[in-house]
């Protein structure tokens, strides 16, 4: 029987799951997830993490309890910088001991750390280091990890094509060419177009964002999100006009959004989801409304999510932000 | 001339105000946290920034009110909040209509042009390279004076005869050192204040019990954030040893890494071995140094939503069962008040108290048996 690993689905799993998957099958390791968000997980979440701690890092707990018993190694990389400039919120520098330390009974827990601003190829060893857990010899680990860089430039590609994740990931496993791909791009016909910013593990896990990405669909409003915008635009935004770059690599990339989306004005409006308690999200927001201030001409709302969040009012707060923005669009055409 | 203001943190403000009143600036001198400094922050900052952040906005805008027109400050790298402070500070008070100079210090071991640019930026009155320094050396010493008196108070606190008498002795004594100016007078002062502390009548026989404090750095020095916790204690009749002061803390983080900064790295390395930003990983090293040297408990205090506080909360627990040593933690924000925390740290007095006593008499039972 195969060693089985778990990886919780939460946080980076939005982000690097396909990466993780193809590695994994390439060194004969079976994966886990804890598939999607339920009510019970987060309730499990809620009961072991501490209150103070903020809603997806509950969530994390949730699917870590979920999970623990059914695998023989738990995977929570301690993932502190990737692109060698901007590093993660401490949370996620501490993720692999709050598990460790906080639920009873864990299996062992791989918290190979990745850090790119120090030696040569780190990524490569940190996923070497991965492999001798399993046994897997140096040069295997490197064929498994350049074949899974190869998933996760496609998986990369789908996003900024306009997929959200959970389509993305069931295309790169079913790549059944046959079947014509639906053109997410083409399909937004509305006349609305709206701009979601936050963390993926927020605005993709449809339970803790109470399907938000959905409702606007329902509503008739297309929607972008910082991973559909490629980064080289991102790129080029800099620092913002800020004499510093944020340290925290989600917030950047979604300060950087921000400010591309104001400036080029190709959304109707911006909505900024962001959970209960979140450390970075608490300047970032401030920064956000400080710019939109600037930019009247596109409305602005943030959008608050905690454990208790209800359907009802979510749905009310959007479908009013929604006419009132498709209002305000009409008037402006007719006083053309 | 534009006049300068700084963060206020704790008594410290009398090294900063003499070092910048040398080096040729009008300093307005920040007021001490008061609800009305809390009103205008908590007003004016986003709602989930911690509580430190609340704290400065008020303070800024009313020492604008007061006259500044520069904010010197310090800077960071990351991963914690604080970094980000001088940036967001900046542009609430230019949103409020007020263009404010930033003179933010990063850490000079890193940005060491960052450094020589601002001191001769506050250099006004163009003082020479060797009087700088000098200067700072002075301020230094200054420092240290404050800190060893603070240091003393709260050892002499918990056996004073006369309540009270600790803190107002405290009081006066900080005036001589705020009034000392050159090196020896410095010295001079500390001297005196040390000794007049000494001549508090005190009861030497009482049971003292030993606390040590942790936590973000922020609320542990300025007192009107943390509701004088630790004189509360003091009249507890707890010996409280805080983790962290400032001069310690910039030895720290100025050049290079105190052998005390490695002791504490390396007693938290089994439980985090990551820098977690703030002060997470000294809470943790912290508290199991404490334990080891024989305390009978720990408090932990941090700003709501602080992030690398409630890393380390979360493996606190672990921690406290594995030295079996008793943790209160406080997360402290504008909501917090002075009773409900008075009563938390009594109902945890008397816990470790009894703990204590439970203890001795188990180890003099033992003994009997033995010599029975």
């Amino acid at each position: 029987m195969a060693v089985k690993v778990g990886i919780p689905s939460s946080l980076l799993f939005y982000v690097f799951f396909p990466f993780w998957q193809s590695f994994f099958k390439e060194i004969g390791v079976q994966v886990v997830t804890s598939g999607k968000t339920t009510k019970s997980i987060l309730d499990k979440g809620v009961r072991e993490a501490l209150a103070d701690a903020c809603v997806p890092v509950k969530l994390f707990f949730g699917h870590v309890i979920d999970i623990k018993d059914n695998v023989d190694y738990l995977f929570i990389p301690r993932v502190v910088c990737l692109n060698q400039k901007t590093i993660f919120c401490p949370k996620f520098l501490g993720l692999p001991d709050m598990i460790r330390f906080s639920v009873d009974n864990v299996p062992p827990v791989i918290d190979v750390r990745m850090d790119t601003r120090v030696g040569r190829f780190p990524l490569v060893k940190a996923y070497q280091e991965v492999g001798a857990y399993f046994g897997a010899s140096k040069i295997s680990a490197l064929r498994a990890y350049l074949k899974a860089r190869q998933v996760l430039n496609h998986y990369r590609a789908l996003l900024i094509k306009g997929f959200t994740p959970a389509e993305a990931m069931a295309r790169l496993n079913n790549p059944d060419e046959s079947k014509p791909a639906p053109r997410p791009r083409e399909n937004l016909k509305s006349n609305l177009k709206f701009a979601v910013l936050g963390y993926p593990y927020n605005i993709y896990d449809s339970f803790i964002s109470v399907n938000i990405l959905e409702k606007l669909k329902k509503l008739g409003v297309g929607v972008l999100t910082a991973e559909n915008i490629h980064p080289f635009l991102l790129a080029l935004q800099k620092n913002c006009g800020l004499p510093k770059r944020l340290f925290w690599t989600f917030s950047d990339i979604a300060l950087k959004a921000a400010h591309f989306l104001f400036k080029h004005g190709r959304v109707d409006g911006v909505l900024h989801l962001t959970a209960f308690g979140c450390g970075p999200d608490s300047l970032l927001n401030k920064f956000i409304e400080l710019e939109a201030k600037k930019h009247r001409n596109i409305p602005f709302m943030t959008l608050m999510i905690d454990e208790h969040t209800g359907e009802a009012g979510m749905a009310t707060r959007l479908e009013a932000f929604v006419d009132m923005v498709r209002r305000r669009k009409e008037m402006i055409a007719c006083q053309r | 001339m534009s006049k300068v203001t700084f963060p206020r943190m704790g008594e410290s403000w009398r090294t900063f105000k003499m070092l910048l009143e040398d080096l040729g600036n009008e300093v307005v001198v920040p007021p001490r946290p008061s609800k009305k400094t809390l009103d205008l922050g908590v007003r004016h900052s986003p709602e989930f920034a911690c509580f430190p952040l609340k704290i400065l906005t008020g303070t800024y805008l009313e020492t604008i009110e007061m006259g500044a027109d520069t904010i010197v400050t310090s800077g960071g790298m990351g991963p914690c909040r604080a970094g980000e402070y001088a940036m967001l500070h900046h542009k609430i008070l230019k949103d409020l209509g007020h263009d404010m100079k930033m003179i933010v210090f990063e850490l000079p071991r890193y940005y060491p042009f960052n450094f020589i640019k601002n001191v001769w930026t506050l250099n006004k009155s163009r003082v020479c390279i060797r009087g700088i320094i000098s200067r700072i050396k002075r301020a230094w010493r200054k420092l240290q004076a404050l800190d060893n008196a603070e240091k003393l108070s709260h050892v002499v606190r918990p056996r004073e005869i006369n309540r009270g008498a600790t803190t107002r002795v405290y009081h006066k004594i900080l005036d001589w050192i705020d009034q000392a100016y050159t090196t020896e007078q410095i010295i001079e002062a500390e001297a005196a204040a040390l000794e007049a502390m000494r001549n508090i009548p005190q009861d030497h026989t009482r049971e003292v019990l030993k606390v040590g404090i942790i936590g973000e750095i922020y609320v542990l020095l300025e007192p009107a954030s943390n509701l004088e916790m630790e004189e509360t204690l003091g009249n507890l009749g707890v010996e409280v040893e805080r983790s962290m002061f400032l001069t310690g803390w910039t030895r720290d983080n100025t050049w290079t890494e105190t052998t005390q900064g490695m002791t504490v790295k390396e007693a938290a390395a089994p439980y985090l071995p990551e820098l977690i930003g703030g002060h997470g990983r000294d809470s943790i090293g912290n508290t199991i140094l404490f334990a080891k040297r024989g305390f009978d408990g720990m408090v932990q205090l941090a700003p709501f939503t602080c992030i690398p506080e409630i890393v380390a909360r979360t493996i606190l627990p672990r921690v406290s069962r594995d030295y079996d040593i008793p943790i209160l933690t406080f997360f402290l924000d504008e909501q917090t008040g002075k009773a409900g925390m008075s009563t938390r740290l009594e109902a945890f007095t008397e816990l470790m108290r009894r703990k204590k006593l439970l203890l001795k008499k188990k180890n003099v039972a033992q003994k009997n048996i033995y010599i029975a």
